[in-house]
């Protein structure tokens, strides 16, 4: 499955990319296995992911919680807490 | 109905009498201006850059102006927010609501802002006058205020 994930503000930071296009496994279903996966594939990735309790997600730019399916989704974003206004 | 996300400074005036003209029945203006603080935590801040998630935000706002209009009688409304390196006493976000009578236009507006921070997706980085750089830590008081509004108003 391809999908483009998005990172901003000390996701991005700490991932070191704004964006990447990925071939994810078929067996990454949900919002919660990608950031999972994404973990696993290099240190910056593993050390943006340390606190995934507090990242937050949206699927094709809509707020989705971790247990949020993958299917039918093209662009994956991950974000700490908003902080605007 | 107008949401816009820019670098530029806005007018707030021009913002008003934009609403002013929508419509003869409007007797309620209310305006919420949001700036930068000079001092956060007893430190100087230096500047402060607002990023965000460029589409998700214009859909994130669109759709909280969308509840609002549900909820109350607005005769309209409007949230610009800011963008990029602003500088201690900027502007950094507008909302404006009209509406025939006062209480409605305050509501609404109160009800815009606590569904933008906690939904729109815009982060804060905070630069010391030291030249050291901090993410803004989401604050719980921002879900308790928005928890106030889960019941539909009487």
């Amino acid at each position: 499955m391809k999908l483009t994930i998005k990172y901003f503000a000390w996701v991005r930071e700490k991932v070191g990319v704004g964006e990447e296009q990925l071939d994810v496994p078929d067996d990454v279903t949900t919002v919660g296995d990608l950031a999972a996966w994404l973990a696993t594939r290099s240190e910056a990735h593993a050390n943006a992911f340390a606190r995934a309790d507090v990242i937050r997600a949206a699927c094709d730019q809509t707020h989705a919680p971790p247990t949020a399916p993958l299917a039918n989704v093209s662009e994956v974003a991950f974000f700490p807490p908003v902080t605007g206004g | 109905m107008t949401v816009r996300v820019q670098n530029e400074d806005f007018d707030v005036n021009a913002e008003i009498d934009a609403l002013r003209g929508l419509s003869d029945e409007i007797g309620a203006i209310v305006t919420f201006t949001g700036t930068v603080r000079g001092r956060a935590n007893g430190e100087s801040l230096s500047a402060m850059t607002l990023e965000h998630y460029p589409g998700m935000t214009e859909r994130e706002l669109a759709r909280v102006e969308a509840m609002a209009l549900e909820r109350w009688p607005l005769q309209g409304t409007t949230i610009i927010h800011r963008i990029g390196e602003l500088e201690p006493g900027a502007n950094i976000v507008l909302v404006v609501t009209a509406s025939r009578h006062r209480q409605a236009a305050f509501d609404a507006a109160a009800f815009l802002m606590d569904y933008l921070k906690t939904s729109a997706t815009f982060w804060k980085k905070e630069a010391a006058a030291d030249g050291s750089g901090s993410w803004v830590d989401a604050r719980e008081s921002d879900d308790e205020a928005l928890a106030r509004w889960a019941d539909p108003p009487a």
